[in-house]
């Protein structure tokens, strides 16, 4: 399994990298919507998951989910917004545009875990 | 039951001491709630026992579990989740065929804390039943805190995040300050109530689910026997009761048979024989 983390934040990329580093994903890092599909271009594979801040310089969030939508070539990976936006309007419309999942800042490794056992991208046992 | 000031620093100080994690007076009840498991684990009979006899030889083993079950473990929505797949694939169809006359449904989540089991419940039920069904759930708790919580609705941003459902979330709740507040057709067919489980139960119309998960774990196998005796009651004689994890029937109550439905259990009242059907020899 493999992970791709996108927030400009880079004490939040070394958390979200622990998290999921722990639930034994590979894991790559891009600081902003444009490098994070500028990396992915590169990769032979796709990750299966993507944790997408949402305010970022260049390409922000939204963007970046509309975008990986519209390439085939990233249609299994599987997004999660990751942000401190929490008005419904603004979740509603990162599920328009094909996010998955929703976590919002601050949270605890917990409830990312069980977020992502949601998306059944934990294996059993691990989030007990 | 509640502690005493002089348990409850020593607590304090102890949790602060090991997790920096600071309980403001107040948390007397979430204090007593989660020790007691960790005491009746240690064959303490109460907290303040339990207590006592840390303050007396300190252990830093028990120190541990102590910070352990006041650090962890909020409550989740869809706790565990089996329970709730259970309900869809197995048993909510079973009862949709059972029930057909009436297209409605009782369950009661008996140890609902803040609320978040009963909700659970509601947005599976009104999920999974066709049209034109009816449900009602009861909630319980012991603590009026708790009950006053769970009847508001209302839930912090750290609370929605524990096992939510981002689609569940904008579907069945509305922004509330800096928190979220359940909808009103979500919360209309819940009703709240204090309820102790150890005391006598009041008189309530019968139940096709209950849900009675993490709390015989609070008592020894006498309360455990009592409980489950009362509950059954409760429970139509085609009922399903679904207990926590690590709890059974087994061994306790033996007018309960356990059902393996995919990776959990659920209890149905076993069926009575009457004597003279059995026959002879």
């Amino acid at each position: 399994m493999h992970a791709i983390v996108i927030d400009d934040s880079r004490a939040m990329r070394l958390i979200l990298r622990r998290i999921v580093g722990q639930l034994g994903f590979e894991v790559s890092d891009a600081e902003d919507g444009r490098a994070a599909l500028d990396l992915l271009a590169g990769m032979e594979t796709v990750p299966n998951l993507a944790l997408v801040d949402w305010n970022m310089p260049n390409m922000n969030g939204l963007e970046f989910v509309t975008a990986a939508r519209e390439d085939e070539r990233l249609r299994d990976m599987t997004l999660v917004m990751v942000t401190t936006e929490s008005e419904q309007s603004h979740i509603v419309r990162a599920l328009a545009a094909g996010a998955h999942e929703y976590v919002i800042k601050p949270f605890t490794s917990e409830a990312m875990i069980e977020k992502l056992a949601l998306l059944g991208l934990v294996p059993t046992g691990a989030n007990s | 039951m509640t502690l005493s000031a002089a348990d409850f620093a020593f607590v304090a100080g102890l949790v602060r001491r090991e997790s920096a994690i600071v309980l403001t007076p107040g948390k007397e009840y979430l204090v007593e709630a989660r020790l007691l498991p960790v005491a009746r684990q240690a064959g303490a009979a109460s907290v303040a026992e339990f207590l006592a006899g840390l303050q007396r030889r300190p252990d830093p083993t028990a120190n541990r579990s102590v910070v352990d079950a006041l650090t962890t473990n909020e409550t989740s929505w869809f706790r565990d989740r089996e329970p709730f797949t259970a309900l869809t694939d197995v048993v909510l169809p079973e009862l949709v065929t059972s029930r057909a006359p009436t297209r409605s449904l009782r369950i009661w989540s008996a140890a609902c804390s803040s609320g978040q089991e009963p909700y659970s419940l509601a947005i599976t039920l009104q999920q999974a039943l066709p049209a034109g069904w009816r449900y009602h759930i009861t909630g319980t708790d012991i603590s009026t805190e708790m009950i006053k919580r769970a009847s508001a609705g209302e839930f912090s941003q750290v609370e929605v995040n524990r096992g939510l459902p981002v689609q569940q979330l904008v579907h069945h709740f509305t922004r509330s300050g800096t928190g979220w507040k359940v909808t009103p057709a979500l919360r209309e067919n819940i009703t709240f109530q204090q309820l102790n489980l150890t005391a006598p139960l009041p008189s309530m119309a019968p139940f096709d689910v209950i849900f009675l998960r993490n709390v015989l774990i609070y008592f020894d196998v006498e309360t455990k026997r009592s409980v489950l005796r009362s509950v059954s009651r409760l429970l139509r004689p085609d009922g399903w009761l679904f207990l926590g994890a690590a709890e059974t029937t087994i061994g306790v109550d033996e007018s309960f048979e356990r059902v393996a439905i995919g990776r959990t259990s659920a209890y149905r009242p076993r069926v009575q024989v009457p004597a003279g059907a059995l026959g002879k020899g």
